[in-house]
């Protein structure tokens, strides 16, 4: 077996708590949620860490909420307990359709939200979709509260913008008053998937687009969306429908996709060709409220 | 760390260090060699032990994580008597198994799913059953297995 190096292990009771103690420990702690990520680089001794804060014990910090208009995952929320909430499945059926497919089920029992979101791999599931639906990250420290968009907390790959000491505490997803119809879809054949792409179209009427968002994600190292595709998204139903190859090209350019083991550039670029028009089918034939 | 949790139904209680994974209190501390540690990234499940009813990796899982709950291992379903739990005998009368490294992991995960849905369709078992790699089977009478549980355990409800 590989054994994991010494650590100890510290519960934190709150938020406020949970920062100091990072503050405290620098380089040598790191938080740790259901560890399914920083477990396993640890076992690699691709990271070392001699105090992990357990942000588990802090009540409440799984907390799923619908509050203003505004439904707020906290970060310890595990992918099931996500997959499974009736008031995400009734209100963004979009995102419990996504969890129900990331991982296996006893990653989706343990792993979080926050981890997830945290850790920054590039082939993230929830990173995608929630850049798509205009999530807001809510972020505290021991200096204080702050909140970023998607693609301000996700910096690159394995790489976020916060802070030593900064925690994720919540995702934060409006509940849009237009109607809205949302997709995620993904293309799989190992572990993590070759491409991820979400689109999320607001309606005027059944033949109008007012407005589209479309991200890709996992060709490259961070979701990523473009206004260019987003304007040949939007107008007249048919009209889109024509430009979808062009708004997927606007995308393929944006995300530049890379070369690995999930796939050639050229084949992921493909990929957002086909997976764009699915997901536009996908969309536009799902006749739920927000998602 | 002494780790008090509810170990197949007894209270037990065990000491450790916190960078302990699960499989290696249960195995090594414990001597419950019945969970099986392969690829150990939480990907092929032949570590599966229920948490709570739920499924997790213990070969990653730290032991840290179950103080105060019960875990379920395969050692834990054979009935007081001796007798196999019905999906044991099922994955033994389907030849659900060849070398049956996988076996424990499966059984246990089969126990998760139909506990949560009794009668589960076949495209919800290979959903639910994705991440327990069988190298030997080719799944087909694992599949099956599965099916005769669920039934012989409705049939056992029903009595
Ligand atoms: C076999 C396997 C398959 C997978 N497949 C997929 C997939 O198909 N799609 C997909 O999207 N993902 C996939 N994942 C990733 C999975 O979603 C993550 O492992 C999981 O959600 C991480 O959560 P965690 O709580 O275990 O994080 P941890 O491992 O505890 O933490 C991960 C990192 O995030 C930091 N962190 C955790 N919580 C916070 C917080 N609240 N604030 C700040 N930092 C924090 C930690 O310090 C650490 O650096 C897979 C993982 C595995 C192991
Ligand atoms: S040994 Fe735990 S999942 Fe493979
Ligand atoms: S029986 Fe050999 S791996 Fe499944």
């Amino acid at each position: 077996m590989m054994p994991l190096r010494r650590f100890r292990i510290h519960q934190a009771r709150e938020i406020k708590e949970a920062a100091e103690m990072l503050a405290q420990f620098g380089d040598k702690g790191r938080l740790y949620a259901g560890g399914t990520e920083l477990l396993l680089a640890m076992k690699h001794d691709l990271l070392r860490y001699e105090h992990l804060v357990d942000v588990k014990t802090i009540p409440g910090l799984d907390k799923i909420e619908l509050k203003n208009s505004t439904l707020h995952i906290g970060s310890t929320a595990t992918h099931r307990s996500i997959e499974n909430s009736p008031l995400i499945r009734e209100h963004f059926p979009v995102i419990a359709e996504m969890e129900r497919h990331v991982a296996n089920v006893r990653v989706r029992a343990t792993g979080t939200l926050g981890g997830n979101l945290c850790f920054a791999e590039p082939h993230s599931d929830p990173a995608t979709l929630l850049l798509a639906l205009r999530a807001k990250a809510r972020v505290q420290g021991s200096k204080g509260e702050r909140t970023l968009e998607m693609d301000e907390l996700v910096a690159g790959a394995y790489e976020t913008s916060l802070a030593a000491d900064e925690i994720l505490t919540a995702v934060a997803i409006p509940l849009s008053a237009k109607p809205r119809r949302a997709a995620y879809l993904k293309f799989q054949i190992h572990e993590r998937p070759t491409l991820g792409l979400a689109l999320v179209l607001e309606l005027d009427d059944g033949q109008n687009i007012k407005a589209a968002r479309a991200v890709v994600g996992s060709v490259s190292p961070k979701p990523c969306r473009s206004d260019k595709a987003e304007a040949l998204l939007a107008g007249p139903r048919d009209k889109v429908e024509k430009q979808l190859p062009h708004a997927a090209k606007a995308l393929a350019e944006a995300a530049d996709p890379v070369d690995d083991l999930e796939g050639s550039a050229e084949y992921k670029r493909h990929l957002i060709g086909v997976f764009l028009r699915r997901a536009f089918d996908r969309a536009l034939q799902r006749p739920t409220a927000h998602g | 760390m002494k780790l008090s949790f509810l170990l197949n139904g007894r209270p037990t209680e065990v000491d450790c260090e916190a960078q302990e994974t699960l499989a290696e209190v249960l195995r090594a501390r414990l001597d419950l060699t019945g969970t099986k540690v392969s690829c150990e990234v939480q990907v092929c499940g032949a570590c599966t032990v229920l948490v709570d009813g739920l499924p997790v990796s213990a070969c990653t899982l730290l032991a840290y994580e179950v103080r105060d709950r019960s875990v379920l291992t395969v050692e834990g379903l054979a009935r007081p008597d001796g007798s196999l739990h019905p999906i044991q005998q099922a994955f033994i009368d389907e030849f659900a198994f060849q070398c049956g490294f996988c076996t424990p992991g499966m059984i246990m995960a089969t126990k998760a799913l139909l506990d949560d849905n009794p009668k589960p369709t076949d495209d919800e078992i290979i959903h639910f059953m994705d991440g327990n790699i069988c190298r030997c089977t080719g799944y087909v009478p694992i599949v099956r297995a599965i099916k005769r549980a669920a039934a012989q355990i409705q049939q056992e409800k029903g009595k």
